[in-house]
């Protein structure tokens, strides 16, 4: 296997263009920080991105930043941060289920994998702030698609189809993403106590208020969070200072009879949101780990399932309303897959296998399988970009 | 018409007859069409310059009536056009003479309102406001409104990415979608999504959003729906230039501020408004700007507040806070009669939409400006300053010989002035036939057929809404969608619009 280290886009454009000439196939990465998801790749070769590095433009009063695809999250959330800016939607950079330092992986990755933080629910995941790319397909053709502007219904949006696409249809070189000004301030309300059905009920009751909640989760009784043995139902409040004050009253007042309530501070909130995005509470051992989205108001019925079931659950958390359950098992040689997938497919929604071996994810689809016709146009769109399936072989799944 | 649609076929018009009677063996045969003195209500949109009655217009009621219709164009080899309920201003259901038109009207139920996952889940020919009605009565609304929200169908969003005045806080369609159903050509039914978040694999439903019907007919469409902000309060700053007015904005989003709603009208605007019916506007200011605050109380008293300072340190010379609904209606009422107050004026508008970098707005008034006096034409500039999406309205009338080409020209010219300072085509409108010849001013012929080969790997035969986004026609290669230059079929040379 060669590693490749691409200079800059013509290096690149060459490289797989060769790649074409000799059907040598290519591993796609970054920094090799997301390398535990999906299948692991079979390639000939293998593309380092790393040195495509560097922020090519960033503009506050615009809010837009464009990066090459090797800049490291760190670096980026630090420009941002000093104009008092964020990527809104919380890069989750894994580094709690692959051990890795925060901030190591790179912003390619990042949209690579396309996921999002708790605050997903109201703010949306990469697809919905990467504005536009630059990239070299399958063909080894530069192209690009989208701009720099938020408004933008110029074409197709192959931005959606690249965000979250594991770098399976295209080499990207250069992403712009939207950003927008961190909060003045936050705080987190922790409910202490409830019952998982309660607790979960509350969430979805939240969701729905003016209040504007931007983050809603449940940590059942048991879990060795943050808050010890107890179960905790945390609700998150940013914006100016007086808004979060007056929201908190609100809730509060209304809440007053639900149990203990304990309020986090700006620090402590802020930690322990990213701890969550970052799945920590079910992170610690050497467990399987699933993300499981579903509709929020199945998400309880899913874990009840699976519990009904005997699956040998070593700690759980729900967050986003109780639509998306970070799940950690006891290591089996089908991760539990199948029966994990039938408590999904049941209310529809899809099931992740995110941390296990190489040879557990070589051997259960870390994807949740699809309907025929849609792994058909899937292929297809595949074979849009990268025709000779160059890109990432078996990342995603078998077929691509 | 002057626009260059694919040619007709020959074998398909002479057809017609058989078309039609196997589409009355579909729907119920009052549902097809096919009447010349009927089909001149389809020929169609709203960019009313280009016409063209179709083939037959068809108006399924059930998905295994439209998946029939799907699979018989298949068969048949006859092209499709999708409609909503035909708002688009850039021609995207415009009909073809040798397409059927599919017409989702029929299509009109809320299917079902889920409070509890904050979701409707609506059939394709409903209204983008019915949405917003059937969930306000629990302090709901559906997000995105554009402004034809009273007539515009959610399909037709799904299909334009469509817009609205809230986007910069509260997104595109795109953002506010959770699922879709979708028909295939060659009638196969798919769903994507559900009331659950993130794509299972490829975000096939992020790419259909905004592929202006050229991927699938829509079907189904699963919407998320938002708590209404408590209060919301109207700010209207008028400066003495544009440019000011373009800075205020800027130092607004610089503290952090994202407004529900940031509005600018020029000076030309602002006349037009108040001699259609007198609004309150400042008389003396070149550049108006209106913010709309939205959230909770203490959190819009608290912004009203920092956005009057910002105001004021940046040369506003006036500032007007909403102390009432009707207030701050009555701000907002010269923006919404824009439109119809340049008509008056006009008395033709060609209505532009691109979107620009904001910090380019003053050099782009000016260029604007100096491109009129080129033109011979007069332009009024409404513009949804927060995401930088500019709404030139280029006066014309089309009673005088050559207006039209003159209006049109000018209109490129602008467009091709927002590519240059770093923007797009088109921010929410479309590019439809309308932008479709100047799409190879912002891509190049690779960048083309990327997208190009996406829409072989839906249609690879390219029977669904032809003629439409892109400039050109490549055919699909069997193997990989290689594309090969079509040589002289079917769109021997394309004029510039």
């Amino acid at each position: 296997m060669a590693i490749l280290t691409p200079r800059d886009e013509a290096d690149l454009v060459e490289i797989v263009g060769a790649a074409r000439a000799e059907k040598r196939s290519l591993e796609i990465v970054g920094r090799g920080t997301r390398r535990g998801l999906g299948r692991p790749v079979e390639a000939v070769d293998r593309v380092e991105l790393s040195a495509l590095d560097g922020i090519v433009f960033h503009e506050p009063s615009e809010l837009v930043l464009s990066a090459r695809v090797g800049t490291s999250l760190s670096e980026i959330g630090g420009t941002l941060a000093r104009a008092g800016q964020e990527l809104a939607f919380e890069p989750v950079d894994h580094s709690a289920l692959f051990g890795h330092p925060r901030g190591a992986g790179t912003i390619g990755g990042l949209v690579g994998t396309g996921w999002a933080g708790s605050r997903r629910l109201k703010v949306g995941a990469a697809r919905d702030h990467l504005l536009g790319f630059e990239g070299v397909n399958g063909l080894g053709e530069r192209f690009k698609s989208g701009g720099r502007v938020m408004k933008n219904v110029t074409g197709f949006d192959l931005s959606k189809l690249v965000a979250g696409s594991f770098g399976t249809l295209a080499i990207l070189t250069t992403v712009t993403l939207k950003v927008l000004p961190r909060p003045e301030t936050e705080e987190t309300l922790a409910i202490l106590g409830l019952g998982d059905a309660d607790g979960l009920a509350l969430l979805r009751e939240a969701s729905g208020s003016p209040q504007e909640v931007s983050c809603l989760a449940h940590l059942p009784a048991g879990l060795h969070g943050p808050f010890g043995e107890t179960s905790a139902t945390l609700f998150r409040l940013e914006g100016p200072a007086v808004s979060v004050a007056s929201r908190e009253a609100d809730l509060m007042a209304r809440w007053r009879d639900r149990g203990a309530v304990e309020i986090l501070g700006e620090d402590a909130s802020r930690a322990l949101w990213r701890d969550l995005g970052e799945a920590a509470p079910v992170a610690h051992g050497e467990t399987q780990v699933w993300r499981i989205s579903v509709a929020p108001s199945a998400g309880a019925n899913v874990v009840a399932t699976l519990k009904a079931e005997r699956l040998p659950i070593v700690g759980h958390f729900w967050d986003w309303a109780g639509g998306l359950i970070w799940l950690a098992a006891e290591p089996a040689g089908d991760a539990h897959a199948s029966a994990i997938r039938r408590a999904v497919d049941a209310v529809r929604g899809h099931a992740t296998l995110v941390r296990a071996a190489d040879e557990v994810r070589a051997g259960v689809a870390p994807f949740h399988p699809q309907p025929a016709a849609l792994t058909a146009l899937s292929v297809r769109v595949k074979a849009a970009f990268d025709p000779d399936g160059l890109f990432n072989p078996g990342r995603m799944v078998g077929e691509i | 018409m002057s626009l260059l649609m694919p040619l007709p076929e020959t074998a398909i018009l002479e057809k017609r007859d058989d078309i039609v009677a196997r589409l009355q063996a579909i729907v119920r045969p009052g549902n097809v069409i096919h009447l010349e003195r009927e089909l001149s209500a389809y020929e169609c949109d709203a960019l009313t310059m280009y016409r063209q009655p179709p083939l037959v217009v068809v108006l399924p009621e059930t998905v295994a009536e439209v998946s029939a219709v799907m699979r018989l164009a298949d068969e048949l080899k006859v092209k499709v056009v999708p409609r909503g309920s035909g708002t688009s201003l850039s021609g995207g259901s415009l009909p073809l003479a040798d397409g059927i038109l599919l017409g989702m009207s029929k299509f009109n139920r809320i299917l079902e309102v889920d409070f509890d996952n904050r979701c409707a889940v609506v059939q394709p020919g409903v209204t983008n406001l019915a949405i917003s009605n059937a969930v306000a009565h629990k302090g709901f609304y559906y997000a995105p409104d554009p402004s034809s929200q009273i007539a515009c169908s959610i399909g037709g969003n799904v299909a334009e990415n469509a817009g609205g005045v809230h986007c910069l806080k509260y997104g595109l369609t795109a953002n506010n979608l959770l699922g879709l159903e979708m028909v295939l050509m060659g009638g196969e039914v798919i769903r994507l999504g559900g009331k659950h978040l993130d794509a299972d694999l490829y975000d096939l439903m992020g790419v259909i959003t905004g592929s202006e019907g050229l991927l699938g007919v829509i079907t189904e469409v699963t919407v998320r729906i938002l708590q209404k902000p408590q209060v919301a309060r109207g700010v209207l700053l008028g400066f003495p230039t544009v440019a000011e007015g373009a800075d205020c904005v800027a130092a607004i989003i610089a503290e952090g501020i994202i407004p529900g709603g940031m509005e600018m009208m020029d000076k030309a605007a602002i006349d037009a408004a108040e001699a259609f019916k007198p609004c309150g506007y400042p008389r003396d200011a070149e550049g108006l700007v209106i913010v709309e605050l939205d959230g909770t109380p203490a959190e819009v008293d608290h912004l009203t507040e920092e956005v009057a300072k910002i105001a004021r340190g940046r040369g506003a010379t006036s500032v007007r806070v909403s102390s009432s609904e009707a207030e701050r209606l009555g701000f907002w009422f010269g923006r919404k009669n824009a439109f119809p107050a340049v008509g008056a004026i006009g008395p033709d508008y060609l209505c532009m939409d691109g979107t620009i970098p904001r910090k380019e707005l003053a050099k782009v008034l000016s260029r604007m400006d100096e491109l009129a006096v080129k033109h011979g034409l007069r332009v009024a500039n409404v513009f949804h300053a927060g995401d930088g999406n500019l709404h030139p309205l280029i006066l014309y009338d089309a009673s005088i010989p050559g207006d039209i080409e003159k209006a049109e020209a000018f209109g490129a010219d602008i467009l091709r002035l927002c590519v240059e300072v770093g923007g797009v085509l088109t921010g929410e409108h479309g590019v439809g036939v309308e932008k479709r010849d100047l799409m190879g001013e912002m891509f190049t012929d690779i960048d083309l057929a990327q997208q190009e080969r996406v829409k072989c790997a839906f249609d690879v035969d390219h029977r669904l809404n032809p003629g439409k986004v892109f400039p050109s026609l490549h055919r699909c290669a069997e193997m990989g969608f290689m594309h090969v230059r079509s040589g002289a079929l079917p769109f021997p040379e394309i004029p510039r619009f």
